[in-house]
């Protein structure tokens, strides 16, 4: 029972990241259609970011992390600027072949800069952080993968059920013409979405560069779970998201608890496939509202 | 002497830079007016608001010759942002409500040109022209009826302050009785607020009641343009529009049909 439990903690924290990260995702998806292939490479760049501020300009942990979530959102806003606004009017497939290419440009980068070797961040967070529950010790990095991930949820709910800009940014995804014709400003919601997605992404790159270590090609390949992750919560449904996350989350560790952990990458998509053979719009996929 | 609110001289309008849609269009509106563009489908009404909205530029389209000046100043192919924010609004064809947004958030979106402001006063008075939707603030858009949703865009665009208000076809597909009340609200838009506006419309009849000038297109050209009870008068006007032969009485479909074959004005 406490080893379930250990998994099953170990599953739902791990899954709440991608989670998190699919939602920056789905985010963009939902503005502008785009899928972005550079997602795991917007993971990577915040794990570096955050192994910069904290190993070499030796910030507090706390302000190594704000400032490690202003550089992403900097960074999702350079993205849009300099290289996807040119492309506005053009296919999709462009953009969509742009995100590639910038994959590849990051990736790139940090290896440049990094090499390809396992960093690891300093142990900052206070053992005193764990938390007892029963016979189960669920460790810091766990306790503050929770904290963390809770209180972005509420902070991007609550901006865009109440926010007037979040409320802009809903009614582009929905629809863009009328929102053009109110006036809003689609691209400010452009460079909002991957601003947004640059700092959820970011975020997990920190959380799991905490539970792993800091790698380019670990993290950016972390970032790729995103697709099973958003094909089984639906593309379009930031809740889905958090859900497909938590699913796959479980999945892996328990496949790598109870089976073997070779096979921790192989089976939850296996019964991805059943999944998406009974319900192909994901489990949470955005009916079309049919009347009108 | 009344204002020119909104002059549009001679332009032409090509999509794809190679479909020419609109042939050197010209229309003036002054503030205060109502004034009704009128015309079969596919004549270019739409195209003409969008022309002057900016819309046109999403879709690939662009004025190529004249100028569309309002309050002095030229608004040709700038894009919606801009012209949103000079107080125009167009008010989209065929309902276009954000679906998964509730009444009250479709009209918050309305805000858009001056974010950041207050605006509780401007949903009190769209609810005050249209209690019905005070009744569903929270109800998702895309569950909301036909009439239910022409009052929440109408209201929507009003959120945005609009000293041009642009309609097309707000009477589509409604009842008769909707039609009317529609059309009553539009009115008493235009005097209450001061409101200019351009109404779009294939329902002639009730367009020139409520409008003080007409102008009706056919391919891409304005084909005739005057006060609205000289248009509504016209015998063409009546034939094709009305469907009412010149002594008064209703035409047949096929015989209006078949005029129209013959002589559409060019
Ligand atoms: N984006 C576009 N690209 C190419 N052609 C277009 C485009 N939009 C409209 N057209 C064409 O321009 C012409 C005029 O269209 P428009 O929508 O302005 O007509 P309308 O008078 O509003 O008609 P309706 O009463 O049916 O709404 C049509 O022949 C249409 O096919
Ligand atoms: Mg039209």
């Amino acid at each position: 029972m406490d080893f379930f439990m250990q998994l099953l903690i170990g599953g739902l924290s791990v899954g709440f990241v991608y989670g998190l990260s699919a939602m920056g995702f789905v985010m963009i998806f939902k503005s502008s259609s785009v899928l972005n292939f550079a997602h795991g490479e917007l993971l990577a760049l915040g794990g570096y970011f955050f192994l910069i501020f904290i190993t070499i300009v030796k910030l507090p942990v706390i302000l190594a992390f704000i400032f490690t979530l202003l550089a992403c959102f900097i960074t999702g806003i350079l993205i849009e600027r300099v290289f996807l606004r040119s492309l506005i009017g053009e296919k999709l497939i462009f953009v969509i072949m742009l995100t590639v290419g910038l994959a590849a440009m990051f990736k790139g980068l940090l290896l440049l800069i990094f090499g390809g070797n396992l960093y690891t961040y300093p142990d900052f967070l206070p053992a005193a952080m764990g938390i007892q529950l029963g016979v189960v010790q669920v460790p810091p990095v766990y306790v503050a993968t929770f904290g963390i991930g809770i209180f972005f949820l509420v902070l991007f709910g609550l901006f865009f059920k109440f926010s007037s800009q979040g409320i802009y940014m809903r009614s582009v995804a929905d629809n863009q013409r009328a929102s053009l014709s109110l006036g809003v400003n689609v691209r400010r919601v452009f460079a909002l979405s991957w601003a947004i997605a640059a700092l959820v992404a970011g975020m997990s790159g920190v959380v799991l560069g905490i539970i792993n270590g800091v790698n380019v090609h670990d993290l950016s390949a972390l970032g790729l779970k995103v697709f099973p992750v958003i094909i089984l919560g639906g593309l379009d449904s930031i809740g889905g998201a958090i859900v497909g996350g938590l699913i796959i989350g479980i999945l892996e560790t328990f496949t790598g608890g109870y089976i073997s952990p070779s096979l921790r990458d192989v089976i939850p998509y296996i019964i991805l496939v059943f999944i998406l053979l009974v319900k192909p719009y994901g489990l949470f996929g955005l009916k079309e509202i049919e009347r009108v | 002497m009344e204002q020119k609110l909104l002059q549009i001289n001679n332009i032409s309008v090509v999509y794809s830079d190679v479909i020419q849609v609109l042939k050197g269009v010209s229309l003036s509106v002054e503030k205060g007016q109502i004034v009704s563009l009128l015309g079969s489908n596919g004549a270019g009404k739409t195209t003409t608001l969008k022309a002057i909205s900016g819309l046109l530029k999403p879709e690939n389209g662009m004025v190529t010759e004249g100028a569309i000046v309002y309050k002095g100043l030229p608004m040709h192919n700038k894009s919606p942002e801009e012209i949103t924010r000079h107080g125009i609004i167009q008010v989209l064809e065929g309902r276009q409500p954000f679906k998964y947004l509730s009444i009250e958030e479709n009209l918050r979106v309305g805000t858009a040109t001056r974010a950041g402001k207050p605006y509780q006063e401007d949903l009190d008075k769209v609810y005050k022209y249209f209690p019905q939707l005070s009744n569903m603030r929270k109800k998702l858009a895309g569950y909301c009826s036909g009439g239910e949703l022409q009052m929440l865009v109408i209201g929507r665009g009003l959120m945005a302050h609009p000293e041009l208000l642009m309609l097309d076809e707000p009477s589509l597909g409604l009842a008769p009785i909707l039609v009317r009340e529609i059309f009553d609200i539009i009115r008493r838009i235009n005097e209450d607020e001061g409101t200019t506006i351009i109404l779009v419309e294939q329902n002639a009849k009730m367009a020139l009641k409520i409008a003080t000038y007409g102008y009706v297109m056919e391919n891409g050209k304005i084909v005739m343009e005057g006060p609205a009870e000289e248009v509504r008068e016209n015998p063409d006007i009546k034939e094709f529009y009305l469907g009412m032969s010149v002594s008064g009485d209703a035409k047949s479909y096929d015989e209006v049909k078949s005029y129209r074959r013959r002589k559409r004005w060019l």
